[in-house]
């Protein structure tokens, strides 16, 4: 067994963390308190589209404890705009609008104040002139030539248009028997952690240094604070130690951080801003993937499926962002865990004035499995094929891998087929079918949902040279730090923010692992960025990998430091020694301890080998396994490792009422080698709950006016502990060969085939009436009025 | 500006303070403890929960001066203080037993959730403990392990032999 391989690894263990915050001493961004520090509170647009005439503050700046008021106009004097990630750069984006504003709810100008309720006062004294103008809400709509674009200098809507081809697209679809097209819409929502963004900035003009606090999850967030600001890198020092409420991809507030950066140096006071939940609803820039997916799909009468034709149309808001590359990720797993021999994918995404779109958990992946999933239930009910049969028939079996998929990346390894046997079991398939058809019986609607995936992990944002050619990114690394200290005690440092996944336990438990210590007694700190390696944060499932990857290498090269002191020491050659728990034991019996070791490196230079440095200190910058090259011929290896899972649930509904009840949750899932179980476990029943929610109930909706109607917790339902059921989650090791302990990613589990399998079920319970539900949310009133239609 | 004086924790807490100001941001801003969480600040997620005479409130939903003389007890009232900082009481110590917490901004709420049933109700099932924490919010760990937690609280809760009824400060 895998699991017996290690002392640490894959063992139940508490995470170190969570002592901290069951004792409620976290140390979040709100808890942060600096002398004399200021408040800001952004004004909101009320239009969706209008030009800014002219903006009277001075009421505003009349209130006693109103500091400034900044305006867009004065913003974009001093910074420069933020990044986007695609080479557009007339679709410029600073803080607060200029000029024009392009979503309900952009930030138009803001108030700094000596508290947070006196800046709010203040915005309501603040006289904003402004000319409504014409908007567009829909993707499709923004994509005609007659449509104003949102950014006029850009000249259109389109900020990507790729079109790509791999494999022999028009001949399978020549070859195949069948062909047939449908179109699926993944809804607007979002991760919305409980924890809004928040971030303090404080400039100290004697050190010419700006040190910023923040709930962040950015990859290069201290770089991109610099170049707005056009300041120099190692005058910006982002402090690492803060603990992230929640993220699942979204903290990115940049915006807000330029914003508050800019008025820290310009007040020469510490600035804090924290979002409030209405602000961080319509205006956090926070908003996930709005997706329409049009596919054609080409297969057999045996079911085999041959091409693929996808295009999809993104909505990506009133700005650019990094919002495009979320097109771009999904290629990396473009025919799921299937043999589809050929891909035609058309990516297109728009802007729109509507709230601006960032990274959400699994960057795009999410949507195109569901997409794809679909794809597959659509298959077999054309053919009149059980949907399990179909998948069975298509997954790319155990003995393929390495398995090269037709955009470019090879899937590392796994055993599908094997992870569904041992669901299928564990469920009772048999009596799960049963009980649906007794519950159809019974009156009720009934149906299973059923849906395969993958989770690419660890890879090294190649998304970006492949959508962007100006971009020559081939790296995505990331580090750690390791010390021993004088009296034998082991520190390790890490050198980002976490929200959640449990970095200080991957880093102890590992290096516990590998130096052969107890992870307990390891220390892990998090210096701020200046002090730090380089790293790109916890993005893209990544750190199991890279982050658990550096710390094993840093502690194999003080493994190393310490044999070689040894052989140095004992005078026999490393072949008859051997490392055991942090002694080293010659053949001959003979035990070089590691308390004199330790002394020997920190106090005996004369002792240690000739040219060895003194101390017991190493680190390592890790490169992304098999992320060395830029695409060739629009085709790229994008990740290293590939985690399967496989969701199968039972759901009923009363057909008048439409409340989808999920009777029971069976998740396979296979991420490799697991680090830390309940960490794992965690992530995947949080994946799923979210992915409910995406499937049923969280949508960012618009009236016509352009208006946000869902901004509260009351509109903007998130499953709670009644409409998330119990869960069994099945697990599979299948080792990665890229990784050191062969562990691949997990940090996206659940989500990434959740929506999918509840869209399957609650489409397998209207199958008799005829109706294809196509786009997320599922909505109870969705259910029902559907069923009204057809039945009455 | 009116004077507020509350029991937290057992100890008494005065302020003065703006009539508009929440309990929340009372106890985070002028009794300094940072415990008790902004989620929502309209009553829905429950990150900010405390126990007002050991009935589990929504901080943001109250003011301050609403709360003048009631008997509070935040997440800082959990567990050991002072000289015992450091020790866990036995729902904390189950929640991280069984891992139910990620990002830990929800926990403080969720606790004290936990709290409030199990000082009525020893032996909860698993959808008395489902109800009892349906009003927070969590967006990390779909629950499971949350669930369990207090479900193993309850059952380490039952095997005491002491007759504690909560895991109030342990001084």
């Amino acid at each position: 067994m895998t699991e017996q391989k290690y002392k640490f690894l894959s063992t139940p263990r508490r995470p170190v963390e969570d002592r901290r915050f069951v004792a409620g001493r976290g140390k979040f961004i709100a808890d942060f308190d600096r002398p004399n520090m200021l408040h800001v509170a952004p004004l909101a647009s009320h239009y969706a589209a209008a030009a800014i005439n002219g903006i009277d503050a001075s009421a505003a700046l009349a209130m006693p404890g109103v500091v400034d008021v900044i305006t867009g106009a004065e913003l974009a004097a001093a910074v420069q705009p933020l990044m986007n990630g695609l080479n557009t750069p007339n679709v410029r984006r600073f803080p607060l609008a200029v000029d024009r504003v392009r979503y309900a709810g952009e930030w138009v100008c803001a108030v700094v104040a000596e508290s947070r309720a006196l800046a709010e006062d203040a915005l309501e004294k603040i006289i904003v002139d402004a000319t409504p103008q014409p908007f567009i809400l829909d993707a499709e709509t923004a994509l005609l030539d007659t449509s104003a674009p949102v950014h006029p200098e850009h000249g259109s809507n389109l900020l990507l248009d790729r079109k790509f081809v791999w494999g022999p697209v028009d001949d399978d679809f020549d070859a195949a028997a069948y062909s047939l097209s449908f179109s699926v819409t993944w809804g607007r929502n979002s991760t919305v952690p409980i924890e809004t963004f928040g971030v303090l900035a404080e400039w100290n003009g004697w050190d010419q240094m700006l040190d910023i606090w923040a709930s962040i999850q950015m990859p290069k967030y201290a770089d991109q604070i610099a170049r707005s600001l056009d300041l120099p890198g190692n005058a910006i020092r982002v402090h690492y130690d803060v603990d992230v409420g929640g993220s699942y991809g979204v903290k990115r507030g940049i915006k807000h951080s330029v914003l508050v950066g800019y008025i820290a140096r310009k007040l020469g006071c510490p600035v804090r801003l924290i979002e409030d939940r209405l602000e961080n609803m319509r205006a956090g820039d926070a908003h996930g993937p709005e997706r329409k997916f049009d596919i054609t799909i080409a297969f057999d009468q045996d079911g085999t499926v041959r091409s693929m034709k996808m295009r999809a149309l993104d909505n990506a808001g009133a700005y650019a962002g990094r919002a495009p590359f979320q097109l771009g990720k999904p290629i990396s797993a473009i025919v799921g865990p299937y043999q589809i021999n050929s891909v035609a994918y058309h990516a297109l995404s728009v802007t729109t004035n509507k709230t601006v779109q960032e990274a959400v958990r699994g960057f795009g992946q999410a949507p195109t499995n569901y997409a794809i999933e679909t794809a597959m239930d659509r298959v077999a009910e054309y053919l009149g094929m059980d949907r399990l049969a179909l998948r069975q028939k298509n997954l790319i079996r155990k003995d393929q891998f390495p398995y090269l998929i037709p955009s470019g990346s090879y899937y590392d390894s796994g055993d599908y087929h094997a992870v569904i046997d041992k669901v299928l079991t564990a469920a009772d398939y048999p009596a799960m079918l049963a009980e649906r058809d007794r519950l159809r019986d019974a009156g009720m609607m009934a149906g299973i949902g059923i849906a395969a995936c993958l989770e690419p992990s660890g890879g090294n944002s190649s998304f970006e040279p492949l959508l962007n050619q100006s971009n020559q990114t081939s790296t995505w690394m990331e580090s750690c730090q390791v010390n021993i200290d004088a009296l034998g005690m082991v520190t390790a440092r890490i050198h980002t923010t976490s929200s959640g996944q449990g970095h200080e336990t991957l880093v102890s438990t590992i290096l516990g692992e590998v130096m052969q210590i107890d992870p307990e007694l390891i220390r892990i700190t998090r210096p701020n960025s200046l002090e730090s390696l380089p790293g790109n944060s916890p993005v893209g499932s990544r750190m199991a990998i890279m982050l658990g990857g550096a710390a094993a290498r840093a502690g194999e090269k003080l493994k190393a430091k310490i044999m070689a002191i040894a052989v140095h020491r004992l005078g026999v050659a490393i072949d008859q020694l051997r490392y055991e728990g942090g002694d080293v034991l010659a053949n001959d019996g003979r035990r070089f301890t590691w308390d004199e070791m330790v002394e020997l490196a920190h106090r005996q230079y004369h002792n240690l080998p000739d040219g060895m440095d003194p101390g017991l200190a190493s680190f390592d910058i890790m490169q992304v396994p098999t992320g060395d090259a830029l695409p060739v011929d629009h085709k790229v290896q994008m990740y290293p490792c590939y985690s399967f899972e496989f969701h199968l649930l039972l759901v009923s509904f009363d057909p008048i009422i439409g409340r989808p009840d999920i009777h029971s949750y069976v998740i396979g899932h296979d991420c490799g080698t697991v680090i830390n179980p309940a960490i794992v476990s965690g992530m995947t029943y949080g994946g799923i709950a979210h992915g409910i929610g995406a499937a049923l109930f969280e949508e960012f909706a618009y009236d016509t006016n352009g208006q946000l109607l869902t901004q509260s917790f009351l509109d903007y339902l998130m499953p709670s502990s009644h409409e998330v059921p119990a869960i069994q989650i099945v697990k599979h090791c299948t080792p990665s060969p890229h990784t050191v302990f062969g562990q691949k990613g997990s940090g996206e589990s659940g989500y990434l085939g959740a929506p999918a399998a509840v869209s399957g079920a609650i489409n397998d319970a209207v199958s008799g009436l005829g109706i294809h539900f196509e786009k997320l949310p599922i909505r109870m009133s969705t259910i029902s009025d559907a069923i009204a239609a057809k039945t009455s | 500006m009116n004077d507020v004086t509350l029991t937290i924790n057992g100890k008494p807490v005065s302020g003065v303070t703006e009539p508009r100001v929440t309990l929340l941001d009372f106890l985070r801003d002028v009794a300094g403890l940072k415990g008790t969480h902004a989620g929502c600040e309209h009553g829905v997620c429950g990150a900010c929960t405390v126990l007002i005479d050991g009935t589990a409130v929504r901080s943001c939903l109250m003011l301050a001066v609403q709360a003048e003389g009631e008997d509070i007890i935040t997440i800082e009232g959990i567990g050991g203080s002072g000289a015992r900082a450091g020790e866990l009481g036995v729902i904390q110590d189950a929640f991280c037993e069984t891992h139910g917490l990620q990002c830990g901004y929800c926990t403080p709420g969720m606790i004290l959730a936990a709290e409030a049933l199990l000082s009525v109700n020893t032996d909860p099932t698993e959808h008395e403990v489902r109800e009892a924490i349906s009003g927070n919010i969590c967006r990390c760990t779909g629950y499971v392990q949350i669930v369990d937690a207090i479900l193993l609280a309850a059952k380490r809760l039952g095997q005491r032999n002491d007759a504690a009824p909560s895991d109030a400060n342990l001084v």
